[in-house]
């Protein structure tokens, strides 16, 4: 799929020693003022981990809490969150705080900067044989301005927020609860938590757009570039159009909260339903920002293990143009639940479901490029095909609830959870993994296990569909999201799921096994060891890459295929 | 060290030129952000979206013909949180003539020790109905002020357009609530005689 550069030689190895080109800075110049995008690819890529586990641990406690009906311990959580005696009220208090710490935990401290500062920082440049990104510094910026966003996160958890400690109002920040709802700093701890992630994301856009734009290497035209490239600057365009809109709607829920603006309270003439709609218009295309790179990464792997180039790329790249461009004028479907005209849900209901078509065009293309190809089962396609599967489910899901009227009837059921667990913790998650094992051994220099990578598919598998095919079922029988307790009819559903965040949890077990393993016993990673499928220029370098490449760039000849 | 160090200085200035570029395109979607608060009260004001109503003048409202047909407008009064009054309509529901105008009457009482000013903030269900409910006058269209203990009548002079009969959006509407909130106008903003106009011709009424 990617550009060939047979003519063109990882020169840069021997180029590096020649010229001692390749020296690098000593540890805190190296790690802490970092400007090479390899380095801060990998701590985006540590740092994603350590949060994902922080995250993760947050939904360990909200299914060991709801593993049966009652509420059994909520009351200890609160007083790990610095309570003392907590009344009814903050333990429920802090139910919110989970929920709310998972979901942007998960959204913009784990999925984003990996799969956009993690892998869109490690493999843009070495795919469009570029030496590093446009603004390298802005880049160590970037990343360090999330660092601290995610700190500034974890610190509200531990101040008050009205009823208890920590911030208890939803990734959506919905006022009236977030402003006169939640008195206290815990709030506008979050608040400014989200200001520095985005501004670190914004920044982080701007150079993405520049190195895709300016940086490619020569004969390297936007429409050879490989499709994970397409995919981060389709992102990035997205990042940078709809962050904005939530900065000025979190900075009005500041002012709000502490300076005594209307700009959602109606006593003033404001109206609480505007937040939802700023929110929603930067919360949708958010949900592609999330997805969309996990779409390169599969095109990449499709096509390197079915050794031929994916199946209608310009089809491919377009679709996801598509969804992008559509994804900004579909955010009501959000909030059918607020009162729309029957005429605006007819609209967005059937704007939703138009972007199952470049989705589908996506998903159809990925089983064509596999279709007649000489399919090889490695970890990474194993992945990739689970992805597609998962995606696929959740993107049905996505089609019922696009419907205004039976979403009136799903609104903030389970069925809703299950829906968007299954296109981004199945879907987004899944995708990283994929990526994780396909450049694994490129960026470390070690092989996995790969039996061990299949047996983490196997597990994490099974785990995930044990934990929220089942929300589907509870969601359908009326369980509401958002409630510690419910009523014994969900009971057994409930403990099925809690059972497979156990079985899920186990998999993670079996990766950091697995990577212990490639850096104490994995053989050397040769410089293509996928083999002949994997023709994009980051296979042209060794493994790992030198820590400065492309200093003479590679030249992508005219006949050269995608 | 950098690699931007080494950029030849045609291609530092071109990528100054497009970060530039993606800088402005993302600083004018917070302009838009912010733009959105006028717009959208513009908006709802012009299509009664959200169950915002409409005000219409003396001379517009004589233009309206009754219908004849009737329907049934039910009244809710409803405090702020922190508002020390006791507020009610003194009618629960009217039937009126779809195009007559009709006069319902609020009674508000200040239950605490103070002099309290309130703004009344208002909305229509079902919401489709909103942009036909057409007020002449209203309380809501200036701040009230009660002394401690004092008790007070507020009228609603309002008609529905008869374009409502029209509308296959309110087919089936039978009934419409306009329902009133009284919010304590905070301390500072009210004028002299306690009942400033308030800036409701743009944002309905």
């Amino acid at each position: 799929m990617a550009t060939t550069a047979d003519h063109f030689q990882a020169h840069s190895e021997d180029h590096g020693h020649k010229h001692e080109h390749d020296h690098k800075p000593a540890f805190f110049a190296r790690w802490f003022m970092s400007t090479n995008h390899k380095d801060i690819g990998t701590m985006y890529l540590i740092f994603a981990i350590f949060a994902g586990i922080i995250g993760g641990l947050f939904s360990g406690m909200m299914r060991v809490e709801l593993n049966e009906p009652g509420i059994q311990y909520l009351d200890t959580f609160a007083r790990w969150f610095g309570a003392v005696n907590p009344d009814f009220n903050s333990t429920l208090h802090t139910w919110n705080v989970l929920i709310t710490a998972h979901g942007l935990i998960m959204v913009f401290f784990m999925v984003m900067p990996a799969i956009i500062g993690g892998f869109g920082n490690w493999f843009v440049p070495l795919m469009i044989g570029a030496p590093d990104m446009a603004f390298p510094r802005m880049n160590n910026i970037s990343f360090w301005l999330t660092v601290f966003g995610f700190f500034s996160l974890l610190c509200s958890a531990f101040v008050p927020g009205g009823t208890g400690n920590g911030a208890g109002t939803g990734w959506t920040v919905y006022a009236p609860l977030s402003t006169s709802g939640s008195p206290g700093p815990a709030v506008d701890f979050g608040i400014f938590s989200l200001h520095l992630a985005g501004a670190g994301s914004i920044m982080g856009a701007i150079n993405f757009i520049t190195t895709i734009l300016n940086m490619r290497a020569p004969g390297m035209t936007l429409h050879k570039m490989p499709l994970f490239v397409w995919s981060v600057l389709v992102t990035a365009f997205l990042l940078l159009l709809s962050l904005p809109v939530l900065a000025a709607a979190i900075t009005m829920l500041l002012t709000d909260r502490n300076f005594g603006t209307t700009f959602f309270d109606p006593a003033g003439g404001g109206d609480p339903v505007l937040y939802q709609h700023l929110f929603w218009f930067f919360g949708h295309p958010e949900v592609y920002i999330m997805i969309l790179p996990g779409f390169g990464i599969i095109s990449q792997i499709v096509s390197t293990f079915s050794k031929k180039p994916v199946f209608g790329y310009l089809g491919m790249a377009y679709a996801m143009v598509a969804i992008g461009v559509v994804g900004f004028i579909v955010w009501a479907h959000h909030m059918y639940a607020t009162g729309l005209s029957v005429n605006t849900k007819m609209y967005f209901t059937a704007a939703t479901m138009v972007i199952a078509v470049p989705t589908g065009i996506k998903i159809f293309s990925w089983i064509a490029t596999m279709w007649g190809g000489s399919a090889e089962f490695k970890s990474p396609m194993v992945w990739a095909i689970g992805f597609i599967f998962l995606f696929t489910v959740g993107g049905v899901t996505g089609v019922v609830l696009a419907n205004g009227g039976v979403d009136d009837v799903m609104h903030d059921t389970y069925y809703v959870v299950a829906h968007f667990h299954y296109v981004l913790s199945l879907g987004a998650v899944t995708a990283l993994f994929a990526g994780f094992y396909y450049w694994f051994p490129k960026m470390s220099g070690r092989m996995h296990s790969e039996l061990l990578a299949h047996l983490h598919f196997a597990v994490f598998f099974v785990g995930v569909n044990m934990i929220f095919f089942p929300m589907h079922f509870l969601g359908l029988q009326g369980m509401p999201r958002r409630y510690p307790d419910y009523a014994e009819a969900y009971a057994h559903w409930n403990h099925v799921a809690t059972i497979g965040y156990m079985v899920m949890a186990s998999s993670l077990v079996i990766w950091f096994v697995n990577i212990i393993y490639a850096y104490v016993a994995g053989r050397r990673a040769a410089d293509n060891y996928w083999g002949e499928g994997a023709t994009t220029l980051e296979w042209t370098l060794s493994s790992p890459p030198p820590f400065h490449q492309f200093e003479t760039l590679p030249v992508i000849g005219e006949t050269a295929h995608h | 060290m950098t690699t931007a160090a080494r950029l030849e200085p045609s291609r530092r200035v071109r990528n100054r030129r497009v970060a530039l570029m993606a800088l402005s395109a993302s600083l004018a979607m917070l302009g838009l952000g912010y733009a959105s608060v006028p717009l959208y009260r513009m908006f709802c004001q012009a299509t009664g979206f959200g169950g915002t109503t409409q005000r219409a003048d003396e001379a517009k409202a004589a233009t309206v013909q009754d219908s004849g047909r009737t329907i049934s407008i039910r009244f809710d009064a409803n405090v702020g949180r922190d508002m020390p009054w006791q507020f009610k309509p003194l009618q629960r529901t009217d039937t009126v003539s779809i195009g007559a105008r009709d006069m319902a009457l609020f009674w508000a009482k200040n239950t605490s020790d103070t002099t309290v000013t309130g703004t009344a903030s208002f909305n229509v269900e079902p919401e489709q109905a909103a942009r036909y409910f057409n007020k002449i006058q209203c309380f809501c269209f200036t701040e009230q002020t009660l002394k401690p203990g004092e008790e007070v009548r507020m009228p609603v002079l309002y008609y529905v357009d008869p374009a409502i009969l029209d509308d296959p959006d309110n087919k089936d509407v039978e009934q419409i609530t306009l329902s009133y909130t009284f919010h304590v106008t905070s301390v500072g903003s009210t004028s002299q005689d306690g009942a400033k106009a308030l800036d409701r011709t743009r944002a309905g009424g």
